[in-house]
């Protein structure tokens, strides 16, 4: 019950943040691929040095999760196809609805009811690439 | 008082990010949100017929939660945190959105001829949002992540295979506003 709640309020902190940033406003999308702002390259620029900064340390002292436990990174099998095709499928995406995966349902919170057709969508995409899957460039 | 209702700086916006992800690494998970969206999948059934969904979803419960949560971040913040939700992007960039039909730019979070209750009754709009959400599904999981995925926890472990999916997801997103927004707004 305890640990149930930690995952909630840690859902909740990160759709404040992603609310109260506009990381989920449409706009400041649109503004980013028209390099006319610096705000979301600030957001993912800060969230990765900080991010790479953080995950050195627990790679070179060896930090353990809080239970106690070694943790270990999966290196992602290398593949250009695969990254690069579906990032553009993706990026394509992304412009067109302002919306990656995390934002879309911190908008549904917000009561940005239209945006349950992109969920819909988003999970139908999900379903098409399943299928898909083996007659596709991996 | 004020600075948690005005637009939070791009600062704390990315080390918050960054303590989540690192949060989520410390429980002995990762952060990475349309992982949730197999699982979505899975729970209605599509393991039936598709090799991909055939996995066990339990192990990815704290995901949802960690999803549902994130909906009530969006309620809490909008509702109670949020005075004026008008996002004050560049002024230059209003004027050409609302040359293109974005009439709420400069004055709303989201455009309301997408997000606005007008988009139900409009079928292009609706066609719009559902492509582009499929798009969305289809990338991320092609690519195996989406922003939080591949953008910030591969990044952040300097993985080369997500540097070449956050630079497709550039590609991308440029062509869609440089190229296709001109075809159809």
């Amino acid at each position: 019950m305890k640990r149930f709640l930690v995952y909630i309020i840690t859902g909740m902190v990160f759709g404040i943040t992603m609310f109260k940033s506009e990381a989920a406003s449409w706009f400041r999308i649109y503004e980013m691929f028209q390099f006319k702002s610096f705000h979301m390259y600030g957001i993912i620029g800060t969230a990765v040095i900080a991010g790479i900064i953080m995950v050195q340390i627990i790679k070179r002292k060896g930090v353990r999760s809080f239970k106690g436990e070694k943790i270990t990174f999966n290196p992602k099998q290398m593949s250009i196809a695969r990254y690069l095709l579906g990032g553009i499928l993706f990026g394509l995406g992304w412009a067109i609805t302002g919306a990656c995966p995390g934002p879309m349902f911190t908008l549904l919170g917000a009561g940005f009811l239209p945006v349950i057709v992109v969920i819909l969508g988003a999970i139908a995409g999900t379903y098409f690439y399943g299928l898909l899957r083996d007659k596709l460039p991996h | 008082m004020d600075w948690i209702f005005n637009t939070w700086p791009w600062y704390v916006s990315g080390l918050m990010i960054a303590f989540i992800m690192v949060f989520l690494i410390l429980m002995g998970k990762n952060f990475g949100v349309s992982a949730n969206l197999r699982t979505l999948c899975t729970m209605c059934g599509a393991d039936k017929n598709c090799e991909f969904f055939r996995f066990n979803w339990k192990d990815q419960r704290w995901n949802l939660l960690f999803l549902a949560g994130a909906v009530m971040g969006g309620f809490i913040a909008y509702h109670f945190l949020t005075p004026d939700p008008a996002v004050h992007i560049d002024p230059q960039v209003v004027t050409d959105l609302q040359q293109m039909g974005f009439e709420s730019a400069g004055n709303a979070y989201a455009p309301d001829r997408f997000f606005g209750t007008e988009a139900f009754t409009n079928p292009i709009t609706l066609l719009i949002l559902a492509i582009g959400g499929m798009l969305v599904g289809f990338g991320a999981r092609y690519a195996g992540g989406c922003t939080s995925g591949h953008a910030i926890s591969g990044l952040s472990d300097l993985q080369v295979p997500s540097l070449i999916a956050v630079i497709g997801f550039f590609i991308g997103g440029l062509i869609m506003v440089h190229v296709i927004f001109p075809l159809i707004f």
